[in-house]
């Protein structure tokens, strides 16, 4: 830093105390991705089977889907909000993929009697405008009729999943495996292909991170999230868009998780109205490991991925090792607590540095 | 005088040591019973630290305290309010849900048994208080009721409803309107009479010699003054503040005015509680013309200054910028037009206070480095530095966040943010609140020096001499109008009947 180096001499007087400071404060900056290497080493060494390829291929599919969702959480959380629609959305766009597959849309309600059929391509891009569309309509309640991003979105819950399960009378949508007539054969290509050996849902998911990233640090978007997150009143005064700026990130987060409905439809070739319940629960809490804060302002992509990746180790880590699955949420529960406390520690040694720094 | 005085408290060899830096070294301060002492100095001098010693927040690292000849340690504020310390802070800590009566005992509740608050005996004693302090409140008002300067009567109700028989008030007077700052004087006097030992912090030195009796001052941790206020001067208490001349606020530059540059016709703010916050305004301000807008609190110039900058979507009215009608209604459009505002509180309005300054310093500039949707990192921070230069904002790193800034610093990182969209009207809604006297005397030559760029400048102040010194025009206004218009030079009684109320408004151009 440059004042420590204009002056040498108060440098040289807390030298010592300020290097150790600094080390443990990099070791804290570092703590999710420090966590993800111990989880690693951890169970690379008590599971066995656990550094197999094969494994390895099963964990990234698995941490994919919270990740993707992480991503848009992160954004939402960093401007201040939170979105627990995204799992109900999961679902809903499940369904209406599964339904698009298999039935089309049918014409029927307008006097047609003939049904349009769509190719892989456009069953994507229906399902995705779903999506944003709820993202939208969770946008809208929170900046225009000023509902609580807690109880907009807490309706929006039950409103999607309920449009899930009315989709299909609460049935499953069986054997997605498409029609190569109406070229939606290659549906399955989604949440089953491989592309350079890793599957198409880590691919997407690495898309969808450098995309958020770069929108995160190098777009005048995504500073001003982060500037509506960190003092609404002082951004709209600076001219920041705060209404567009929010409606924005619950739209992202809309697309990301029918992303998500899109995979895990294709996936398992079926989709059921019950899919991606609680799914809201884990984004939130990859995002919180990844040091984003709650009270908004604050959050790096990265981290919600690494975050994403701790958790995601820990559960299919646990299951190989034969450890209960009660146990398991347990264990969730302390690994988040405890990253909250290690960011406290780390906020309130960083401000004593700045301070320190200033005052030389 | 040290007879009728004796002292209450006193610190010897006093000393506080921060991490990286010592706040306080090996001060002496006696605190006088029954009078008012003065503690100045610029921000960072020490001050606050050595009241938060005295009021228990903070403990010394070296040194004593005594008081009434006991040698004490406080071990938090609640110890030091049983020792008859009590504090009001710069920035209020009451509960605008709550009423009166409740404030004054929030934390150290009437009860009876232990768990049933008797809200009559609460109510009885904050009435019996009120009395005390000549106040006309009525102990179940809600707080958020009451204007500022009552408010700060109730935070002194409170520290007295614990029985301090010592009181200290840090710069109670920078929200006040001028009456108000004469009622808390009065509730001073009165206090005085009544034996209580009262410790005064503020920045404004007329007063500070006004209402003392003995001043201290500190420099950089030390104590570089400390007498009876008798034969103290303004230059005395500089000197001492500064260690070198006085700094004079800057005098009116000679350039020449330019033409009109900005007007603001007719605007109407309607008033929740009836009738307009801001009644019918029209101003004007021309390039290069500093006009400072003086008034008491509320009568209506921030919110003015709020109408202008598109916060109040049912104002009405026109404004117009080179002689073209502003129809933006959003502020990022105004900005566009060429509007910027200095917002009167930096911390709720100016900052983001966990962002960068060089994040906060571009804040409204962004599209200016943005290529399509790539934000060009580098080009930003060389206008950051840019700016960090040409403000002299006194930083360690562009990368720290905003919060770490003294307020006179981060006061320039909120100018520097509005100069860099390239404004042609600044509006400055109290630009020198809460900032030490030389960030202010160089707050003040900035706005000159813009000034005499061809910037126009509309200011708000409660400042008289702040608003004589410094403008090229004066406005006055009260209860949302234009009472009052004065050349450069106008005297200040002229300006301060002007702004008492229920006066006639004057015709303007």
């Amino acid at each position: 830093m440059s004042s420590i180096d204009a002056s040498g001499n108060a440098k040289t007087v807390i030298g010592g105390h300020k290097s150790r400071t600094s080390a443990l404060l990099l070791l804290l900056h570092m703590r999710t991705f420090v966590a993800l290497i111990l989880v690693f080493a951890f169970f690379a060494i008590a599971a066995p089977n656990f550094l197999t390829t094969g494994n390895m291929l099963i964990i990234s599919k698995h941490v994919a889907l919270n990740a993707i969702l992480a991503i848009g959480m992160t954004f939402v959380i960093i401007a201040g909000g939170i979105d627990l629609s995204v799992g109900s959305i999961v679902g809903l766009c499940a369904m209406v993929a599964g339904y698009l597959v298999l039935y089309g849309i049918d014409l029927g309600f307008i006097g047609v009697a003939y049904s349009v059929q769509f190719n892989t391509i456009e069953i994507c891009l229906i399902v995705l405008v779903v999506g944003i569309f709820i993202g939208w309509i969770n946008g809208m309640l929170i900046t225009k009729l000023n509902v609580a991003p807690f109880i907009a979105t807490l309706g929006i819950l039950y409103v999607a999943r309920g449009s899930a399960l009315l989709f299909s009378d609460g049935r499953t949508f069986p054997n997605l495996a498409g029609n190569s007539e109406y070229g939606s054969d290659t549906f399955r290509i989604i949440g089953s292909g491989t592309f350079f050996g890793l599957p198409v849902s880590v691919w997407i998911m690495v898309v969808v991170a450098l995309g958020a990233a770069y929108l995160a640090t190098r777009t005048p978007l995504g500073r001003h999230i982060y500037a509506v997150g960190g003092n609404e009143r002082g951004a709209a005064l600076s001219g920041v868009n705060v209404d567009r700026t929010k409606l924005f990130v619950y739209m992202f987060s809309g697309v990301c998780a029918a992303l998500v409905g899109l995979i895990i439809s294709s996936q398992l070739q079926a989709s059921h109205p019950a899919t991606g319940e609680t799914f809201e629960l884990n984004a939130i809490a990859a995002a919180v490991l990844g040091g984003t804060s709650m009270s908004g302002g604050r959050g790096r992509i990265a981290g919600t991925i690494v975050g994403a990746f701790v958790i995601g180790i820990l559960a299919d880590g646990l299951i190989m090792m034969g450890v209960s699955s009660f146990w398991q949420t347990v264990i969730k529960g302390l690994v988040i607590i405890a990253a909250v406390v290690v960011d406290q520690v780390q906020q309130k040694l960083q401000a004593r540095v700045v301070l320190q720094q200033n005052a030389n | 005088m040290t007879e009728a005085n004796p002292i209450g408290l006193s610190i010897r060899n006093g000393s506080k040591i921060y991490p990286g830096t010592q706040a306080l070294k090996n001060v002496d301060f006696d605190l006088r019973m029954g009078a008012v002492n003065v503690l100045v100095g610029e921000n960072g001098a020490g001050k606050s630290t050595l009241m938060k010693i005295i009021a228990g927040v903070e403990q010394l690292n070296g040194g004593t305290i005594e008081i009434d000849g006991q040698q004490v340690v406080f071990a938090d504020k609640t110890d030091a309010a049983k020792h008859g310390v009590g504090i009001v802070f710069q920035e209020l800590n009451l509960f605008p849900n709550l009423t009166v009566a409740e404030n004054i005992f929030v934390g150290h509740e009437k009860t009876r048994a232990g768990i049933h608050i008797d809200s009559q005996a609460q109510r009885t004693a904050a009435a019996a208080l009120m009395k005390r302090l000549e106040q006309n409140i009525d102990p179940d008002t809600p707080l958020g009721n009451l204007r500022i300067g009552q408010q700060q009567i109730v935070e002194i109700a409170k520290a007295l409803a614990e029985n301090a028989r010592i009181l200290i008030l840090d710069e109670p007077t920078s929200a006040l309107s001028a009456t108000e700052v004469e009622v808390l004087f009065r509730v001073i006097n009165d206090l005085k009479k009544q034996g209580v030992g009262i410790v005064y912090i503020s920045h404004r030195l007329e007063e500070l010699i006004r209402i003392g009796d003995y001043i201290t001052v500190l420099r950089d941790g030390a104590i570089t003054g400390s007498r009876s206020m008798q034969g103290v001067d303004i230059p005395w208490i500089v000197a001492n503040m500064i260690g070198s001349a006085s700094k004079e606020f800057p005098k009116t530059g000679d350039h020449e005015l330019g033409k009109e540059v900005f007007r603001v016709d007719n605007v109407c703010l309607p008033s929740p509680a009836g009738g307009y916050a801001v009644d019918h305004m029209s101003l004007s301000v021309r390039e290069g013309e500093i006009v400072g807008l003086y008034g008491l609190m509320g009568a209506g110039r921030s919110e003015l200054l709020e109408c202008i900058m598109a916060q109040h979507p049912n104002s009405s009215g026109q404004i117009f910028i080179g002689g073209k009608p502003v129809k933006e209604k959003s502020v990022s459009g105004r900005i566009r037009r060429g509007l910027a505002l200095i917002p009167e509180d930096r911390k709720r309005d100016g900052l983001v206070q966990i962002m960068t300054i060089r994040e906060n310093l571009t804040m409204s500039s962004l599209y200016d480095f943005t290529r399509g949707f790539h934000l060009s990192l580098k080009a930003e921070a060389a206008k950051a530095a840019e700016f960090v230069k040409r403000m002299a904002i006194k930083i360690a790193s562009l990368e720290h966040p905003v919060s770490s800034l003294s307020g006179g610093n981060q006061q320039k990182v909120v100018i520097g943010k509005a100069l860099m969209t390239r404004p042609k009207i600044l509006l400055m809604d109290e630009p020198s609140r809460g900032i030490d006297i030389g960030a202010k005397a160089e707050i003040f030559r900035t706005m000159r020096r813009l000034a005499a760029d061809g910037l126009g400048i509309l200011f708000v102040t409660s400042d008289l001499e702040e608003v004589l010194a410094l403008s090229d025009r004066v406005l006055v206004m009260a209860n949302g109008r234009l009472t009052g218009q004065f050349p450069a030079g106008a005297s200040a009684a002229e300006v301060i009947s002007a702004a008492t109320p229920n006066l006639n408004r004057v015709e303007t151009q």
